[in-house]
């Protein structure tokens, strides 16, 4: 149960140049075909076995909710099929259907009846939905004296009330506040532990990378990329800075790093990273640190091109993707003017390695500004992994250290 | 004619389908403080107005006859059986043409079997209908002008109306999608079938080379078997009928042939 497969998906919609040559499609017989089909995914394939999680990502206008809505079924596909097993739930519209006039209880019923359940069953789920609402006594007024966030607080408790074999996730849930964002996510989280097949479409990459097995880029109406959500999320960084960037030079590389990661490099190239450490205290080159170990970050940057000014900047990430912290020399402003070509620049940030045990990679950027929008020379994902490891401290949690100074009183 | 997996689909959502129907008669009374009571009123004051202009002020008569025909009530209870079914009628279509359109967001954005919504419409305008004639049945039983068993004869006639009117409804209802005149032609197509249908006069007042017409008049046989069987206690024309009925299964079977090869694209149109 819960597995999906996609072959050969297409969608494509039928545009007439008047309202009258339809009519005259339909109604001529043998009549030439007077209409021209405008794709919008073309040639989509892919499965997802059960009890994964698969992210979709791609721009606006990409494909994403057409995609997830012939994966439903809402609308049918021109080309290719869709084939699910087990109960699905699609949280693509939340609240649709809401009647403003009804209570919350009523469209709840409703919402649970376009779910295909009956009174019975919503009405055997219904102390728990109010539960997970958590909307007091708003639950018997009507709904039009709601908050768009009460609204979606009562759709996604109905619409998850009983845990399906699939869940379709659509952005549905950057909706409400930070309080049911969470409340919402780790219910996902729990079905998906319950062993729930996962499809969620979202721009937020912490979402994707916390959640996700896999992930989908979507381009242009096809499935551009497959893979781990942390390389994907690289490449899709990538690409939208490709988008913005004036300069058409630029390409996104990808690079096949030892242990079979693969290393996303974008940009100009006007300006490289050369070289990348991390040194010890006595300004040795380590990858594996102990926690809490002063250590400097040395990265040599080679300017291929005269660059009026420029910008180095760095991310830590954990092993999913996640950030720990990034910073670059325009926040710190220290930026560079007119770098000549061939000249060698090496900087030095010094810090404690305050994060707890686990393996961390380093991605660089240089710019002109605070982003890589403006002018990318370089993106470079993954330009250097460590190991930080846990020598002389007590066991702790997590991925930062915080150590405290501990003060009791009894009394 | 309704593949199994249509009848599958409505069984699964017959939650949906009853709690619709439940819904809507509930928020058309809701916010009104008579509730209900505009359900009844609304066909009582177009009745008294045809009572009074047709037998009172035109001096309307009907043909003598028995049964109910020669009590003091005969013209309103002829009425009654002409325009309460006749509503039933107009009311499946107008919201058969529109129900499509109505429903676009929920049909763009969520998946729920789209035969569904005929069905919904049918049992809406049924509970309508039933709520009136109820009364309007009280009202033949107090007043004794009751026809008696033949009453129940009326039970196939009103499943061929029904039939008849979600076949036109579907048909305009899909087209409608496509072709947004379609509902204004219908909306005035309607008016005038009411007219050129025996309802508010009897047939015999027509002009002797005219009347042959209404034998093409498919709504004609089937307001003469309500009134037959309201009015004069006597059988519905059966073989007058037969013909109505075959009209309406084929126009439910093309209605349901072209909502099934044209839901898919209904639904990028909309």
């Amino acid at each position: 149960m819960g597995a999906i497969v996609v072959s050969k998906l297409g969608k494509a919609y039928r545009q007439y140049p008047t309202r009258w040559s339809r009519l005259a499609e339909w109604m001529l017989p043998g009549a030439r075909p007077r209409h021209q089909l405008k794709w919008v995914l073309q040639d989509i394939g892919f499965s997802v076995a059960p009890g994964e999680a698969v992210g979709l990502i791609g721009i606006n206008g990409a494909g994403k909710s057409t995609l997830l809505k012939l994966i439903t079924g809402t609308t049918q596909p021109t080309t290719g099929s869709v084939y699910m097993e087990g109960r699905v739930a699609a949280l693509l519209e939340l609240g649709m259907g809401f009647h403003p006039d009804f209570t919350g209880r009523q469209n709840a019923y409703m919402a649970g009846q376009l779910l295909g359940m009956t009174v019975e069953e919503i009405s055997a789920l219904m102390p728990q939905i109010e539960a997970f609402a958590e909307i007091g006594d708003y639950m018997d007024q009507p709904v039009r004296v709601y908050s768009s966030g009460m609204q979606m607080r009562v759709a996604f408790s109905v619409a998850t009330a009983r845990r399906p074999d699939i869940l379709i996730v659509d952005e549905a849930l950057s909706v409400g506040d930070a309080y049911f964002q969470h409340k919402s996510f780790e219910r996902i989280r729990q079905f998906r532990r319950q062993g729930t097949t996962l499809l969620l479409v979202s721009h937020d990459k912490q979402a994707i990378q916390s959640v996700c097995d896999r992930a989908l880029l979507l381009d242009g109406g096809r499935l551009a990329r497959e893979g781990a959500p942390e390389e994907i999320m690289d490449y899709y960084n990538a690409m939208i800075a490709e988008r913005e960037n004036d300069n058409m030079r630029a390409t996104v590389r990808l690079n096949q790093l030892d242990g079979g990661k693969l290393q996303t490099v974008s940009g100009t190239g006007e300006a490289t990273v050369a070289d990348i450490a991390l040194l010890d205290e006595h300004g040795a080159r380590v990858e594996v640190v102990d926690v809490g170990a002063p250590v400097t970050l040395q990265v040599t940057v080679r300017a291929h091109a005269p660059i009026p000014r420029m910008v180095l900047g760095y991310m830590i990430k954990d092993r999913l993707g996640q950030p720990m912290y990034g910073t670059n020399t325009h926040l710190k402003e220290l930026p560079l003017d007119d770098v000549a070509a061939g000249e060698d620049v090496v900087y030095r940030f010094a810090f404690p390695m305050n994060l707890g045990p686990g393996s961390y990679s380093v991605a660089t950027a240089i710019v002109s500004t605070d982003t890589h929008l403006v002018n990318n020379y370089e993106w470079r994902d993954l330009a250097l992994v460590f190991t930080v490891v846990n020598m002389r401290r007590p066991y702790f949690e997590g991925s930062a250290w915080l150590d405290p100074a501990v003060d009791i009183q009894r009394t | 004619m309704i593949p199994a997996t249509m009848l599958r689909g409505l069984w699964a959502y017959r939650g949906f389908v009853l709690g619709s129907v439940k819904r809507e008669f509930q928020s058309k009374y809701s916010n009104a403080m008579l509730g209900a009571v505009w359900s009844l009123l609304a066909p009582l004051a177009m009745i008294v107005v045809y009572t009074v202009i047709f037998s009172q002020v035109m001096h309307g008569r009907l043909p003598a006859g028995s049964g109910a025909a020669d009590t003091p009530y005969a013209y309103s209870i002829w009425l009654c059986a002409g325009i309460l079914t006749w509503n039933l009628f107009a009311e499946i279509v107008a919201r058969g043409q529109g129900m499509f359109i109505e429903q676009a967001n929920l049909i763009k954005k969520i998946s729920f079997p789209r035969i569904c919504l005929p069905l919904i419409v049918v049992l809406n305008a049924l509970l309508n209908f039933g709520i009136i004639f109820g009364l309007f049945t009280v009202f033949l039983l107090a007043s004794g002008t009751f026809p008696g068993w033949i009453f129940f004869a009326l039970l196939p006639v009103l499943a061929l109306q029904v039939l008849l009117a979600i076949g036109i409804g579907m048909i305009a209802g899909v087209l409608n999608v496509f072709f947004r005149d379609v509902g204004q032609f219908v909306t005035i197509a309607m008016q005038f079938w009411f007219w050129l249908t025996p309802i508010v006069y009897p047939a015999s007042i027509l002009p002797a080379d005219v009347r042959p017409l209404l034998d093409w008049n498919p709504m004609a046989h089937v307001i003469r078997a309500w009134q037959d069987v309201l009015v004069k206690g006597t059988a519905p024309d059966w073989a007058g009928l037969a013909p109505v009925a075959l009209l309406a299964l084929l126009l439910c079977a093309f209605g349901l042939r072209l909502f099934r090869r044209r839901a898919g694209e209904m639904v990028d149109e909309l």
